[in-house]
């Protein structure tokens, strides 16, 4: 959920975009990291991890802690906490290292 | 806490900062100079001949730990004011639900007016009964609004 | 390879503080951040801070950030780059950066470190399903992104961080379920425990977390009550549901750079960890190397602002730039920061300090 009354802080309305996650079409806001748009949609699982298949989601949302790593337009390992969006990138939910095509 | 004489003579800051923290914004912000904090990491202490209860004070403080209140406002109920960084803000004359330190609801108070403020740190005038005036520290807002007319 | 007289690292306010300083002094700066914007934890901070006026007390910390950064670009001398990570510092003085994803070195003649702290984490079972953030980046969704992370959170550790933390969620439109800390007391201000107590926000003190449940994602947990010896007790446990977690739990300084360079590190939990050994002009045991704020102990910006002051001037006047009132605004500054630490809240602060500020270095 985006917040749309604050208290100190404005959120300026922006140009939303349009991106797909496993084929789904999904909008958010171009420049604003791939992580914070999924939110945004409720979308909280990313990865499913290597071994134990375990789910993933955001942990630090700094870059630092690979808990994020998804495959976006093809490419594997993308942290994408600090990936920042852009219209019509293809966005997957990684299992394990992910496939390197 | 200031005496019953005080408090009969009008509105004054109360100051709930009981713990020695480096701060002292109160200080700068009373351009009456009615507020001392010696060294950075003490208490502050005020002097109650020259608070007027402006509550320019409650502004500035980070701790969002001042309030004002006024018992010569009226028989039954005193004028308490206290800060408040929530949103949505209430309007003039809604009745709210008084909220004491533990965010417990000990009865309602009426907004008498809101003072916004640049820092966004705004002001809330609540009218409430005089015999809660030392413990309501806030206030929630009653579902659907609530007008008294 | 580039050149400069200053590398500074970091570009939170002990690294924007000694850029300025360094660069007014007359010295040639390069600023580097690896994050796409500069003021570090503070652009996060939508509370107003402690200290004094000399510190922008009373203000927003992401307010200070702002004047910080406009600072920072009215001074000349001070070259900016973001997107900048220093990757390392060779025993040659050589440093390696990617910035905008090119790689590059740069050889100063003197570098300040200002690269912060990063969170700890916390381990219990279950603790790597979706819902369970570092506080930060809760802070980051919300208050840089404008989005939220859960609709009903519990917190963990009533340090400042946490009970700050709960109450820019209150503010965001996030229910607090509560606060849970081990110790049997809050450590943050009581007054940030307050702001949030006289919203019903319950606060479990000598309560800790036992475990998280859900499937896909954060369902609930289950806290219990702990004893003197910090053990839990068993019978006292409680379900929460909640949909995220929020934990605050600590911060250690990121090092990496400091023991690549090889400066001398020194253990010291009351500051977060393992931090260099340091004069009281912030020089390591690294003839060229400097630091400043979080990573040379956890503390506050305020305190990191005045470090990073002393660091800017200290090594404007070691490379010849020295302003007339070098001495006095030194003074000023270290006046100012013993002010900041003479209070019982820091008390813990001094300990760690007294670890590892020596009268000389190296
Ligand atoms: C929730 C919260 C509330 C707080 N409230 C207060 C308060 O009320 N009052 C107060 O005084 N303090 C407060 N603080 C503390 C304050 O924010 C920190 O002490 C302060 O930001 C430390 O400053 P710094 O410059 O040392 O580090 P940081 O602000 O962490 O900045 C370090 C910068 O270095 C960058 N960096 C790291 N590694 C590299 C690298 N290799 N290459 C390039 N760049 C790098 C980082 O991206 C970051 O921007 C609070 C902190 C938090 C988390
Ligand atoms: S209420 Fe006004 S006069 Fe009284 S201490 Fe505060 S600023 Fe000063
Ligand atoms: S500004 Fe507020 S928190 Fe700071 S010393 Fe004054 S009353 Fe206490
Ligand atoms: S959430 Fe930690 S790297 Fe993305």
């Amino acid at each position: 959920m985006r917040i749309v009354n604050h208290p100190i802080l404005t959120f300026p309305q922006q140009d939303m975009v349009t991106f797909t996650l496993n084929g789904q079409k999904i909008e958010g806001v171009a420049g604003e990291p791939i992580a914070a748009a999924l939110h945004a949609a409720d979308i909280k699982v990313l990865r499913h991890s290597h071994e134990r298949h375990r789910p993933r989601g955001l942990f630090c949302a700094i870059g630092n802690c690979s808990s994020c790593l998804m495959t976006v337009d093809g490419i594997p390992n993308i942290r994408v906490c600090i990936e920042p969006l852009r219209a019509g990138m293809v966005v997957e939910t990684q299992e394990g290292k992910g496939k390197i095509i | 806490m200031p005496s019953q004489e005080r408090f009969a003579k009008g509105p004054i800051a109360l100051f709930e900062c009981m713990q020695q923290i480096p701060c002292n914004p109160c200080v700068d912000a009373c351009s009456r100079g009615a507020i001392t904090v010696k060294e950075i990491n003490d208490c502050p202490s005020l002097n109650e001949e020259l608070c007027n209860g402006c509550g320019v004070c409650m502004t500035h403080c980070p701790g969002l730990s001042i309030f004002v209140v006024d018992y010569t406002y009226g028989k039954d109920v005193a004028l308490l004011k206290i800060p408040y960084e929530f949103s949505p803000l209430p309007e003039a004359k809604d009745v709210v639900d008084a909220l004491n330190r533990h965010g417990e609801r000990v009865g309602s108070a009426q907004v008498i007016r809101v003072q916004t403020s640049p820092n966004k740190t705004n002001i809330i005038w609540l009218s409430v009964p005089r015999e809660l005036a030392m413990e309501v520290r806030s206030i929630r807002l009653q579902k659907g609004g609530h007008h008294e007319s | 390879m580039i050149t400069t007289e200053i590398l500074v690292i970091g570009a939170g306010p002990a690294g924007l503080m000694a850029a300025i300083h360094a660069a007014e002094a007359g010295a040639r700066v390069l600023l580097v951040e690896r994050a796409d914007r500069l003021g570090g934890q503070l652009i996060k901070q939508t509370h107003k801070f402690f200290g004094s006026k000399a510190e922008f007390a009373g203000e927003r910390g992401m307010d200070i950030a702002e004047k910080l950064i406009n600072w920072s670009s009215d001074v000349s001398g001070i070259t900016i780059w973001k997107n900048a990570v220093v990757l390392g510092i060779y025993p040659d003085g050589v440093v390696t950066i990617s910035h905008e994803g090119a790689f590059c070195t740069a050889r100063p003649k003197k570098i300040i470190i200002a690269t912060g702290a990063s969170e700890k984490t916390m381990a219990f079972p279950n603790n790597d399903l979706p819902g369970i953030y570092g506080a930060g980046a809760v802070q980051t969704l919300m208050n840089v992104h404008g989005v939220l992370p859960a609709k009903r959170i519990l917190m963990i550790g009533a340090g400042n961080i946490g009970v700050i933390v709960a109450y820019q969620l209150l503010q965001a439109g996030v229910e607090v379920a509560g606060i849970v800390e081990a110790a049997p007391q809050v450590g943050g201000y009581r007054v940030h425990a307050a702001k949030l107590q006289r919203h019903g926000v319950p606060i479990y003190t000598s309560h800790s977390i036992q475990l998280a449940h859900g499937d896909s994602c954060l369902e609930g947990v289950t806290i219990s009550k702990l004893d003197e010896k910090w053990q839990p007790i068993a019978g006292s446990e409680q379900y929460i549901a909640v949909d995220g977690l929020c934990l605050a739990v600590g911060l250690s300084p990121l090092t990496e750079l400091l023991w690549q360079a090889g400066c001398e590190m020194k253990f010291a939990g009351e500051l977060g960890g393992y931090v260099p050994l340091r004069d009281a002009n912030m020089k390591t045991t690294h003839e060229n190397i400097y630091v400043a704020g979080d990573v040379s102990g956890v503390e506050e910006a305020s305190a990191a602002m005045v470090e990073g002051k002393l660091a800017g001037l200290y090594v404007a006047s070691v490379l010849g730039h020295k302003k007339d009132s070098f001495t006095k605004e030194f003074q000023t500054a270290k006046s100012q920061l013993a002010a900041l630490r003479s209070g019982p809240a820091s008390v813990k602060i001094c300990t760690g300090l007294s670890k590892v500020v020596l009268e000389e270095v190296g």
